[in-house]
């Protein structure tokens, strides 16, 4: 057993810590959140520049060969920051599709430019009707010459507006949740017949409803194998679920961190409110809460990398179910021992509520890897 | 025992039922059916149609224009019109301050705001919390100080719910520095379109504006806006929080809300499946329902009982915002990732535009974040326990 982080890790880690800090307060975020993009170009600039986007990519691509613990690591700092940039949907969703399952060729193309910050990425999975399941596609792909032709409704597509190129699953055969007939496609978000509503969402992020008329793509934009590519989805996905935890165990520290804070020097009746036992103990309970979730991320950022697919899912889904439980009680609970403050706006606590909130419905909620981890036994 | 409502109750509930479906008007019970903003004109229309029938002020006492219904009667009224959809009356004037106007105001303080606040021709605030004192009211600092017929008002109110609509407020001030904390404290009635005073928003987490600051700076309030006597202002804000005694539960409105969770949970999928099929939703459904079955029989114990109901009506708040706080967490959880889009337009009565997900979906986490706030106010969820153990645990 080694939980110790090497060298470069800790030097990544720390850099980032303090850009963010530096860079990234809570008044730089919203004017950022309140821009038309919603993130920042300047900021995306610097990540390039910082090697964050190319950590988890082969240096045959662009990138710097690190692990998926690297990808924890930027994560959980990024969680700490509550950073509204689009790393999740192009560097770790888009990204680990292309690196998991493109050929040469487009790994070639895309990653290097997504390490450069030159391109931005989006994962197009979900539908109006699939919920959590990856399975569930009606989006359709129909055979055209040597090419497809794309007709479809893609739902709350993260970062969808701003994508250079879309990751669309689709239906090459079989019907609506069939396991087999889903192939996946590389779309250029300006193609035409892409139709994009943007919007925020309640975290501060941006997602998009994104609809295919009669969307032409090419054979060369076929990821991955033709109606065999759920496999490789369920993979990406994990590794998503993972680096999702490591974001998630950021912001419940900050989070925790905040409410101690707080604990510390709201006074009321002639004393600091943390000097009362009912509230010293949901502290504690918070604290552990974050603890369990810690270790629980950890082991899935390493155990996503399992060759075998049981042992993968199960310890993603166990991850996944404890951030999104622990979560929810730090949330609420940080809430409620802010008293009003915590329901205002003005405070960062509640954005980490709410990021934490939404993290447990984005690539399935508690009820979902509860019944997945059961059936990966 | 007889756990039955009365045939005459039976047949008060067919007719409070049978008026408000007739009565509420369709746009206002569309938007608290659907989670839309409410504005001023909503509240105030409704209360009308209210006053109108002699049913705006139930805890009133007749001879101010209540109608001395029974408290369980008043329940009926209140759940009834919770589960039409009914926009809640506003508590500030008719549930808060009144009773203490009757109860302690003065001759003329009772000829001249009573029947506007029947009427709603004032909407009042309630000025209890400051930054510096919310759990701990009775460090209130905003000063009240005596100048021939006035007193001059210094200091901050804040969290005061609608303040942005409000012309009146009731507001605790300290008039004496010298005396014990309780003591210092006076009940005193504030005109908001007084030069000095300055309402700011407070935005919360869904976005929204339903809480306010207000400034007092060097406000001349006529000395007649005293309630009662100097110095007596705590007991009467004592008096106050005995006084609210059916409501705090919401059993209707969580009624309501239950029901739209399952309809909604009837058309969400889950495998293909109906997620009300689902064992693992049900069920969490399933045990919030039992809580508001056990909650509202609570609640009829304590509406019978014939003692005054003290320190037990904690249990009320506690219960009732737990469980309208877990009914709006799994209606979000029901939208499935549909709880991201976040939309504030969408809110607004009269948007049309291009939707985004199911309709029902749209307002779920704000609506979630926004019901956090209900185990804060009216006296933190913690303090209700403080005051279960101390008055009647005895610990
Ligand atoms: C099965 C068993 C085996 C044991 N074996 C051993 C043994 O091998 N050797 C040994 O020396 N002892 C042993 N004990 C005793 C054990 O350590 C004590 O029971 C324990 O320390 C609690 O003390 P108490 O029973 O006097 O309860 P109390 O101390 O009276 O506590 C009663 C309750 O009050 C709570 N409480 C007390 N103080 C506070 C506080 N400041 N804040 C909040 N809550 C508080 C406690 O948590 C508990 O819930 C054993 C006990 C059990 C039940
Ligand atoms: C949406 C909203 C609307 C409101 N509307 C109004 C209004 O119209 N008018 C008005 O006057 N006020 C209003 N309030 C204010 C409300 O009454 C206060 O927020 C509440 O009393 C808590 O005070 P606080 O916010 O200062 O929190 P604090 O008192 O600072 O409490 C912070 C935390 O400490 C806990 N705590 C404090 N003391 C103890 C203790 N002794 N033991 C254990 N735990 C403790 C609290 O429970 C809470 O969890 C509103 C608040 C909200 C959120």
């Amino acid at each position: 057993m080694d939980f110790i982080y090497s060298d470069e890790q800790q030097q990544l880690r720390d850099s980032l810590q303090k850009y963010i800090a530096k860079e990234y307060g809570f008044e730089a975020r919203k004017a950022i959140i309140a821009s038309k993009q919603g993130f920042s170009d300047k900021v995306w600039a610097q990540f390039a520049e910082m090697g964050l986007l190319g950590v988890a990519f082969d240096e045959a691509h662009g990138g710097f060969g690190g692990s998926s613990v690297d990808t924890m690591l930027v994560m959980t700092e990024l969680g700490r920051g509550m950073v509204v940039e689009p790393y999740f949907s192009t560097v770790v969703v888009g990204g680990s599709l292309i690196d998991l399952g493109g050929s040469e060729a487009q790994k070639q193309a895309i990653l290097s430019e997504v390490v450069q910050g030159k391109l931005l990425l989006a994962a197009a999975l979900g539908e109006p009707k699939s919920r959590y399941e990856l399975n569930c596609v009606e989006t359709a792909a129909k055979r055209d010459g040597a090419g497809y032709v794309l007709n479809g409704h893609k739902a709350v597509v993260l970062h969808g507006e701003s994508a250079d190129k879309l990751v669309v699953s689709a239906r090459t055969a079989g019907g609506a949740r069939d396991a087999k007939g889903i192939s996946l496609f590389l779309v250029d978000r300006k193609s035409a017949g892409v139709a994009v509503q943007g919007y925020r969402t309640i975290d501060g992020m941006r997602a998009a409803e994104i609809k295919f008329a009669n969307v032409k793509v090419g054979a060369d934009g076929v990821l991955g194998e033709v109606d065999a590519a759920l496999p490789l989805l369920e993979r990406a996905a994990d590794f998503a679920v993972s680096a999702l935890c490591a974001e998630a165990v950021g912001a419940m520290e900050a989070l925790n961190a905040a409410t101690y804070e707080y604990l510390k020097t709201r006074q009321q009746f002639g004393r600091p409110i943390g000097s009362f036992q009912a509230l010293q103990h949901r502290a504690v309970d918070m604290m552990i809460h974050c603890e369990q979730s810690r270790s629980l991320a950890l082991l899935a950022s390493v155990k996503v990398q399992s060759e075998d697919p049981n042992e993968r899912k199960r310890t993603v889904s166990a991850a996944k179910i404890q951030i999104g439980r622990s979560g929810r009680h730090i949330s609420e609970e940080a809430i409620q021992l802010h008293g009003g403050m915590g329901v205002s706006n003005e405070l960062a606590a509640g954005h980490y509520a709410k990021r934490l909130t939404m993290i447990n419905a984005t690539l399935g909620d508690v009820d979902h890897h509860s019944e997945r981890f059961a059936s990966a036994a | 025992m007889d756990l039955n409502y009365t045939k005459e109750e039976q047949a008060f509930r067919e007719d409070v039922r049978s008026f408000v479906h007739e009565n509420l008007p369709k746009d206002i019970g569309e938007k608290v059916l659907h989670h839309k903003r409410l504005v001023k004109d909503d509240w105030v229309r409704w209360q009308k149609i209210l006053y109108k029938k002699g049913w705006v002020a139930p805890n009133w006492p007749k001879e101010y224009g209540g109608c001395a219904w029974t408290p369980i009667q008043q329940h009926i009224f209140d759940e009834e019109c919770g589960y039409a959809g009914a926009p809640r009356v506003m508590p500030f004037g008719l549930v808060m301050v009144a009773p203490v106007i009757q109860n302690f105001g003065s001759k003329w303080q009772k000829e001249y705001y009573l029947p506007r606040i029947l009427s709603s021709e004032d909407w009042w605030a309630q000025g209890y919390s400051e930054p510096g004192s919310g759990s701990d009211l009775a460090s209130v600092k905003t000063k009240a100080v005596r100048q021939g017929d006035h007193y001059i008002v210094d200091g901050q109110k804040t969290w005061t719910t609608l303040g942005q609509y409000a012309n009146m407020i009731f507001c605790l001030v300290r008039t004496d520095t010298t005396v014990k904390k309780q003591e210092g404290i006076s009940f005193l009635l504030i005109d908001m379109t007084l030069p000095g005073v300055t309402v700011r928003p407070i935005i919360t987490l869904d976005e929204e504006h339903e809480v306010n600051e207000v400034f007092f700076d060097n406000v001349k309030v006529p000395a007649q806006n005293m309630v009662g006597e100097e110095g007596k202002g705590w007991t009467y804000a004592k008096f106050l929080l005995g006084h609210e005694r059916t409501g705090i539960a919401r059993v209707g409105e969580s009624k309501r809300e239950l029901e739209q969770l399952k309809a909604i949970a009837a058309k969400e999928l889950r495998n293909g499946k109906p997620l009300m099929q689902d064992p693992r939703f049900r069920d969490r459904i399933t045990a919030v329902e039992v809580e508001l079955m056990a909650l509202e029989i609570t609640l009829l114990r304590v509406l019978s009982s014939r003692t005054k109901p003290g320190p037990e009506a904690s249990i009320l708040k506690i219960k009732g915002t737990d469980i309208q706080q877990a009914l709006t967490e799994l209606t979000m959880e029901a939208v499935g990732p549909y709880a991201l889009p976040f939309r504030p337009e969408v809110r607004d009565g009269n948007w049309k535009g291009e939707s985004v997900g199911p309709e029902y979906a749209a307002a779920a986490a704000a609506v979630y974040f926004n019901y956090r706030k209900t185990s804060i106010y009216g006296g933190s969820n913690e303090i209700q326990r403080n005051i279960i153990s101390q008055m009647v645990l005895g610990l």
